[in-house]
Formats: structure tokens, sequence, C-alpha cells
């Protein structure tokens, strides 16, 4: 190895600094450690979500069979020997609304992301953006409420050939759910379109494509991962919304098809909200009922998440 | 060509590309006063110049001189950029594409662009190449059309066992060759080329300017170029661009300083700023 000479100065060479650290680097692996906790806590957080909600469960499957739960037909839970523990109608009020909310919630967010991504110009959109958001954080009390006090009798008004028998209405409450949600629809699904490369859109555009043609076929599919993630996170919100529900879709637990727009519902969440009050005694079956019901809705959310995971696997538009 | 010494960058006059006398009669575009600006500042001032049909026109010159710029404002792309404005007239033919009864959309299924940074479309080469003429709504047969352009973009042998596969499985000189044939594919009559071949090896770029110059004899070409000698192997007019700056030096914009017959740009330039950049002594 050739040594150099010490009249090369500055060159460093001549007193050449240790390879191995001269200390060994706390700092470094402090930091490390601090930033994988703060990651891991969300891990731990879902892991301990899910354990707290198991042993209860378990408990309300030693008294009621699974198959009565989640295949019989009537519930009314906390009414001691006439009680009944069929989940159905709570599920089937719970996808009423969800449709019912999705049908509001992915042609207004898709299209207003269309608009703010590919039409609206820059001034525009530096104004709307922020109010859509501020839509987004509005407190679902005051959703309720504004369901219950001004679409209801809007509704009633609009379409009064209906017949409105009850003042809740779980066509209303997903409607409000449906508004509550189309920010998240719009601002995810905005993002993801505008992260599609310049490029490709002007390779559209210098093939004489239209700004519809360019945002349907060449924007769309490239975003649709983003797409995706957007209405499955909205589905999410929701399966899981409660305050609006409970007070806009009222407390009957009827099965119903999502056409008799009308009718009043108790939904999954409506049902543990109002039941999981101060005055319930831990251990018993309808406080083990509450669990049961919660871990149903948390199976059917993560195994939607995973369904949709899978589609945005074999549809989307890979670009470089 | 003056006295001044020996040029650093020599082009061999057989290099350049002739084909005896050049039939300048027929203009495709005519340039009249032609400004861009991007908000309030100029990118390109006072651009004058025809463009010959069935002819290769080069945009060459320093970075940020704005030939691409002038390209763009070719078949109204500028017009995609939030507050870029065109002053001046750009006519195609006898139209001013600047008009206010012209509708961009249209104009650009007539005249096509190339950009620098191959783009297919995530999708499988027959649907990149069906792109365009679907937008068109073409009325033949689109495996007819899809294989036409593919053979003029001299690509038809290389990919007709896998038409359906992602584009993005194309080298990168097969991804522009298809690009260039999506864009003959609507069957325009000039193709735009922003330095198309500046993201390419040098065997693919030899291709793409073999494939200029077959298509030629269809399609009127104007292509920017970074590249000199590429210019003058393929090319018929040439555009010297520079940048000049206002007297504080606050403000820079690119001129046209020079445009003629490539042969004469290359080897007997009026301007002697043009004989100092083609021959590598400045820019």
């Amino acid at each position: 190895m050739p040594t150099s000479t010490t009249d090369a100065p500055g060159a460093g060479a001549s007193q050449r600094r240790p390879l191995g650290a001269s200390s060994p680097r706390y700092g470094e692996r402090i930091i490390k450690a601090f930033l994988a906790l703060c990651a891991g806590l969300s891990v731990v957080v879902t892991i301990a979500i899910v354990i707290s909600l198991v042993a209860p469960t378990i408990g309300f499957f030693q008294k009621v069979p699974i198959t009565e739960f989640l295949f019989g037909t009537k519930w009314s839970p906390g009414f001691g020997e006439q009680s009944s523990y069929g989940v159905l109608p709570t599920v089937v009020a719970t996808l009423d609304i969800v449709a019912v909310s999705l049908l509001v919630a992915v042609p207004i967010g898709l299209l207003s992301a269309f608009y703010l991504s590919e039409y609206a110009h820059p001034r525009v959109r530096r104004v709307v953006k922020p109010m859509l958001e501020v839509l987004g954080g509005i407190p679902t009390v005051a959703i309720g409420l504004f369901a219950l006090m001004f679409l209801r009798p809007l509704a009633a008004k609009l379409l009064p050939f209906l017949g409105w028998d009850s003042i809740f209405s779980f066509g209303v409450a997903g409607v409000a759910v449906g508004l509550m949600v189309v920010p998240l629809v719009s601002s995810v699904s905005e993002d993801a379109m505008r992260s599609v490369p310049r490029g490709l859109r002007e390779g559209a555009y210098a093939l004489g494509a239209s700004k519809m043609r360019v945002s349907v076929r060449v924007v769309f599919p490239a975003a649709i991962s983003g797409i995706v993630a957007a209405i499955v996170l909205a589905t999410s919100r929701a399966i899981g919304e409660t305050m609006v529900v409970l007070i806009a879709a009222g407390a009957t637990s009827q099965i119903v098809p999502p056409w008799d727009v009308t009718e009043p519902v108790q939904t999954m969440t409506a049902f543990i909200g109002s039941t999981a009050t101060g005055d319930i005694a831990t251990g018993t079956i309808t406080y083990n009922t509450i669990f049961a019901v919660g871990t149903l809705l948390f199976v059917m959310t993560l195994s939607m998440n995973m369904l949709a995971m899978h589609l945005v696997r074999r549809f989307r538009e890979v670009y470089e | 060509m003056d006295e001044s010494g020996a040029p650093a960058i020599q082009v061999d006059p057989s290099e350049l590309h002739t084909h005896g006398h050049i039939e300048h009669s027929k203009k495709v575009f005519e340039l009249n006063k032609v400004s861009v600006y991007y908000g309030d500042s100029k990118a390109v001032s006072d651009v004058s110049l025809d463009i010959y049909h069935r002819n290769i026109t080069a945009l060459i010159g320093p970075s940020g001189c704005g030939k691409s710029t002038l390209l763009r404002s070719l078949n109204r792309m500028n017009d995609l950029i939030p507050g870029a404005r065109v002053e001046g007239e750009v006519f195609y033919h006898e139209s001013n594409l600047y008009d206010r009864k012209v509708n961009p959309v249209q104009v650009r299924k007539l005249i096509g662009m190339v950009f620098q940074k191959p783009n297919p479309f995530p999708k499988s080469i027959y649907e990149n190449v069906a792109f365009g003429p679907k937008s068109l709504g073409m009325k033949d047969d689109m495996d007819d059309i899809v294989e036409q352009a593919l053979r003029d973009a001299a690509l038809w042998d290389e990919v007709k066992d896998r038409l359906h596969t992602n584009a993005y499985g194309m080298s990168g000189g097969q991804q522009q060759r298809l690009c260039i044939a999506r864009a003959i594919a609507t069957q325009p009559e000039v193709i735009l080329m922003d330095e198309p071949c500046s993201a390419l090896d040098p065997v693919s770029t030899g291709k793409i300017e073999d494939l200029m110059l077959e298509l030629k004899r269809n399609y009127s070409i104007v292509i920017v170029t970074h590249n000199m000698q590429q210019a003058a192997r393929v090319s018929d007019m040439t555009a010297l661009l520079m940048v000049e700056l206002d007297s504080d030096e606050h403000n820079r914009w690119g001129e046209v300083i020079e445009y003629d017959d490539t042969n004469k740009i290359f080897t007997n330039p009026r301007d002697p700023r043009t004989d100092q950049y083609v021959s590598g002594r400045i820019g």
C-alpha cells in the first residue's frame, strides 16, 4: 500500500483517519429505536383492540350459537328470556346505509376530483379544495342534526309520494353519511389523479383527445388504485359511522331492502352506540353482545380492505 | 465561414442530408411575429419563419432558448400550461391556429407530437396505437390501422407477436417508435418531435433518424434537437435560436437568429454567432 508523503498539504491522506468508528454511535441507535417505537405503536394498538374484542366475544358465543347469531333474522337483545340474537337486521341496515351513502359519495366525489384535477384553473382549485376539506371536518353530530332537521323535511317535500311514516329513515341518514365522505373520496382520488405523470396526459392531448377522453381513458385507469383506495376508505367510514345514523336512522330493528329508503333501521354501530351506556354490567350477555357485533364489524371492514387490495393489484395500470 | 480558425466540431459536408434542390414552394406553417409568454415573462420573442411541406425542419440552440416552447406553439400544446400565452400569428395553411374559432383539439388531430421522454400509455401496444384513431372515430378496420402505423414506424416485425402485451415491456427506443406509430396512426399532416432521441442510445437514435427520413415522404416534420450532428444529418431547414438578455440582464428570452437551408447553416451561415454555435465555440 503506498503511503502518502508528508509534503502533500491538505490531502488528509498523510493522517488517514481510522475506518472504524471512534465512538459507538449511540445517537443513531436511539433515534432509530424511537422511530421504530412510534411506527410500532399503531400495530400494538390494533392488536390490543383485537384482543379486547376477542374475550367477550368468546363469552357471547358460549351462550348463543354462532349460526343463530349470523343467520337469525330477529334482533332483540337485552330482553331477558325473550331476547333473540339474530344479527342480520343490523347487518342489512348497515349495508343499506353504506349503499345509499356510496351512491351519493362516489359519483359526487369522483366527479369533483376530475374537476379539481383536470378541469379547474389552479386559482379555482386553491379555493375549492380547502372548502371541501372543511366539510370533511364537520363534527358528525352536526351532520346528524342537519340530516334530521333539514334533509328529512326537504326529502319529504321533494318526494312526497314515498310515504314518510317515520321521522327516521335510513335513506336520509345514508345521504348525510354520503355527503360527509364526499371530501374523503374527492381528496384521495384527486391526489391519485394528480400524481399521474404529465407526460401521459400530454401524449393523449397530442393525439387530439378531448379533456373528457384524457380524463376517462388515461388519467382514470392510471389512478385507479388510488381511486379504489378512496372508495374503500369511504366505505369503511360509512360502515363505522355511528352518530349520524344514531340521530337520523332511528332504532327500529328490522330487515329493510335498500329501496325502502323511508324506513327507520338500526345499524350495527347504532346498536353498539345506544347500548354501550354507563349502566351496563360487565360480563352480562348484553355486554358481550356489544363485543360480538364489534368483532363482526371489524371482520367486515378487514375483509373488504383485503378484497379491495386484491382488486387494485389486478386492475391497475402501472406506469414508470 | 471566415478565417477564424478551425471549428472545434467539424461537420463533414458529405454527411449533410440533401436531396439536391429543396422544394420550398409549399408552406405548411407561416409564423408571423410569434412571441410566447409564461405569465409575464417572455420565453420566445418575435419569430417569423416559414415551415415547408414534406421537409424536416430542425430547431436548434442552447438550453433555455425556447425551442421546445416554440415547437409547442405549433399544435397549441402550450394551451395546457396555465398562464402560457401566444402572441402573433401561426398560420397553418390558410388558417391562423390562434384564431378564436379554432378548436385546439382539432389542431392536435392534424399536427401530432412525439416527446422527449417516451410516454406510451400503460396499456397494450395495440391499444396505444389505437388510442388516437378511436378518438377520431376512424371507421376503418382498427387491426389494419394499427398494423399499418406499426409498419410505418418500422416496429411491426419486432412487436407483431406481442401486440397485446404492455407497452412498458419494450425498450426505450421501441417505446419511442411506438409513440411515433401512435402519432402517425391518426394520419396527421405534421409531426412535431421534441428532442425525440435525447433519452435514447446511439443505435436507437440511428433507427429513429432513419425512420424520420422515411416518414418525410408523407409527413412534414419539425424537430427540436440538442444534437447539432442530428440536425445536420436529417434536416432540410434549420433554425438556430439563441438566448437574448435585456439591458439590465433581468429578463431572458429566445430569438431565432438565423433560419436557412441546413447546408448553409452548417457551412456558410450569415450570422457569425451561428458559425460559432455550430462549430461548438459558444452555447
